[in-house]
């Protein structure tokens, strides 16, 4: 007879580094992923600084201002786009049934995720700040706006990590969810002050822009970046950091409503 | 509905009256099944019988409308990790696509079970180790499938899934892959194989199933599915430039008759049995039977 010897499930603390361990290779690896997400924000950031490098006034030039738009923007690829794509292409493929069929802890594979958004973010942060101010001398933050700029992009970055995995639910596979999601996040970029000042966005696509998160982040990080005299530009005529994170924090409920509805580890046309 | 029988407590799988409905259309209608311990079990049938759905119930991948189930003792409908760790499961699907090395996958998956087995070791086993370093999704689509099964067997399961494992394979990897599947019988493994390759579920198999309109009709040896073993020998030869064919409860009484009207050799003799597809087609109502 065989003897039952009590066998111990491995951590869930060892399975989450296991799948953090994963979805950083996974990413990096992937030239589409490096190239789209990481790349392409450092790219805007080069062509947009030599081209529009003109005054906005009080001594603040457009890098300055659009040293935040980009690195909203970045948070959006990282986040949003990353996880939309990611997850929808995991889906079609079998990747999550596998899993599914394993004892790996569900809550490890959604650890791995945030690990990941959190690398490529920080990366895609670090990456913009250094060539902002190698060649285009932008002023980094001082002092609390280091904060504020933390709050902001967590609390932003964890709303629009939410929303993709809640919109991979929609796309048939990785392409089509790219085909859907790369769109809405270029007029999103373009409608909430990330390529030109959001003063200069008409009225009515302000009102569309202020439903949707990455106008929210965009303005708390111009706070951080830009001198409180420029403030009186915003739509309120203030940086609004108390509704910029109210509204993230919506976002964030709303999107972790969505995620609990709709996520599932099978394809739905797998019957 | 309730069955006659009781579950049966010993069985690695047993199924009472499993139903399964999607919308309207009755998917598994009333299904019976027990699959011993340590046995190769094929289920066998045709495209849309029932048999993906029966197996992702058992799997834990779908709800059931109607039945009792135990798997390794255990409702599937409420398995927890440890049941999961006891299980190893090759989807139809396969893995997916990655940009880990078959071993950095293995590693990866072996890290998910109590009590794994070497992931080097493994892949020696299923005849990867060369492709070691390779990205998975560099791989060949029977490599592809061999690291699928790799990846199922990594946490020691005590139940295999095998979906249609050898699709894609040619002759030879065939081969290899039933002496692996050999190998894990003899380390106590018990296997739910399902195949469109009647060939292999007769070379690999201890029981055979047929499920067909999500119901299994029969379950036997494969050398008897169907009254196979009992089934009239169907003889054929050339007699006058014709060919001739006849079905005989006694083919040894027959062909030694017929040798006797012959001078010599009884020309172009050949003495057939059913084979396991041609129970198989009649039992399915091919409409070519």
């Amino acid at each position: 007879m065989t003897t039952t010897v009590e066998r111990r499930l491995p951590s869930v603390a060892r399975v989450c580094r296991t799948r953090a361990g994963v979805e950083l290779k996974e990413f990096f690896r992937q030239r589409e992923s490096v190239v789209f997400t990481l790349m392409f924000p450092v790219i805007l950031l080069l062509v947009f600084g030599a081209v529009l490098n003109y005054d906005l006034g009080s001594g603040v030039t457009f890098t300055q201002y659009f040293m935040a738009g980009v690195i909203a923007a970045g948070i959006l690829g990282a986040s949003l786009q990353n996880m939309a794509i990611g997850i929808a292409t995991e889906r079609s493929d079998g990747t999550l049934k596998s899993l599914a069929g394993t004892p790996m802890p569900k809550s490890a594979f959604f650890v791995g995720k945030v690990a990941q958004v959190f690398v490529v973010t920080v990366a895609i942060v670090v990456i913009l700040l250094v060539i902002g101010v190698v060649f285009y001398g932008i002023h980094l933050p001082s002092g609390t706006d280091w904060l504020t700029f933390a709050w902001v992009a967590a609390l932003g970055s964890a709303a629009c990590t939410l929303l993709g995995i809640a919109v991979s639910s929609l796309a048939r596979n990785g392409r089509s969810a790219s085909a859907t999601v790369t769109p809405v996040a270029l007029v999103l970029q373009f409608i909430s002050g990330v390529f030109f000042q959001f003063s200069q966005v008409p009225t009515w696509l302000q009102t569309v822009a202020s439903v949707f998160p990455l106008k929210w982040m965009a303005q708390g990080l111009r706070s951080v970046f830009l001198p409180d005299a420029l403030a009186t530009q915003e739509p309120a005529g203030s940086w609004e950091l108390g509704r910029v994170a109210l509204v993230l924090g919506i976002w964030c409920a709303l999107g972790l409503v969505l995620c609990v509805r709709t996520f599932t580890w099978q394809d739905r046309t797998d019957r | 509905m309730r069955s006659a029988t009781p579950l049966d407590p010993d069985a690695a799988i047993s199924v009472r009256g499993l139903v399964k409905r999607y919308g309207r259309s009755t998917a598994v209608a009333g299904l019976d099944l027990d699959i011993r311990r340590g046995e190769i079990f094929a289920l066998l049938g045709p495209n849309g019988a029932g048999k993906t759905t029966t197996v992702e119930v058992l799997e834990g991948y779908r709800d059931r409308d109607g039945g009792e189930v135990r798997v390794l003792g255990v409702d599937p409908a409420t398995g927890g990790r440890l049941w999961k760790a006891d299980l190893g499961i090759v989807l139809q699907s396969g893995a997916g696509d990655s940009q880990l090395t078959c071993l950095e996958l293995l590693r990866a998956q072996a890290a998910y079970f109590p009590d794994p087995r070497d992931p080097a070791e493994v892949l020696e086993l299923v005849g990867l180790t060369e492709k070691a370093g390779s990205r998975g999704r560099t791989l060949s689509g029977g490599q592809r499938r061999r690291l699928d099964v790799a990846l199922g067997i990594v946490g020691r399961p005590r139940l295999l899934f095998l979906d249609e494992p050898t699709t894609g394979f040619d002759p030879e990897a065939r081969r290899q892959f039933w002496a692996l599947i050999r190998s894990l019988r003899d380390l106590g493994t018990t296997m739910l194989l399902t195949t469109h390759y009647l060939d292999e579920a007769e070379e690999l198999a201890d029981r055979v199933g047929v499920i067909a309109h999500g119901r299994l009709v029969e379950v036997a040896v494969p050398a008897e599915l169907g009254g196979r073993g009992r089934a009239p020998a169907t003889v054929s030869w050339t007699e006058d430039g014709a060919r001739r064919t006849t079905e005989t409860a006694t083919p040894t009484a027959f062909v030694r008759e017929m040798a006797g009207r012959f001078p010599g050799e009884v020309p172009d003799l050949a003495v057939a049995r059913p084979t396991l597809e041609d129970v198989y087609l009649r039992m399915i109502g091919d409409p070519r039977q």
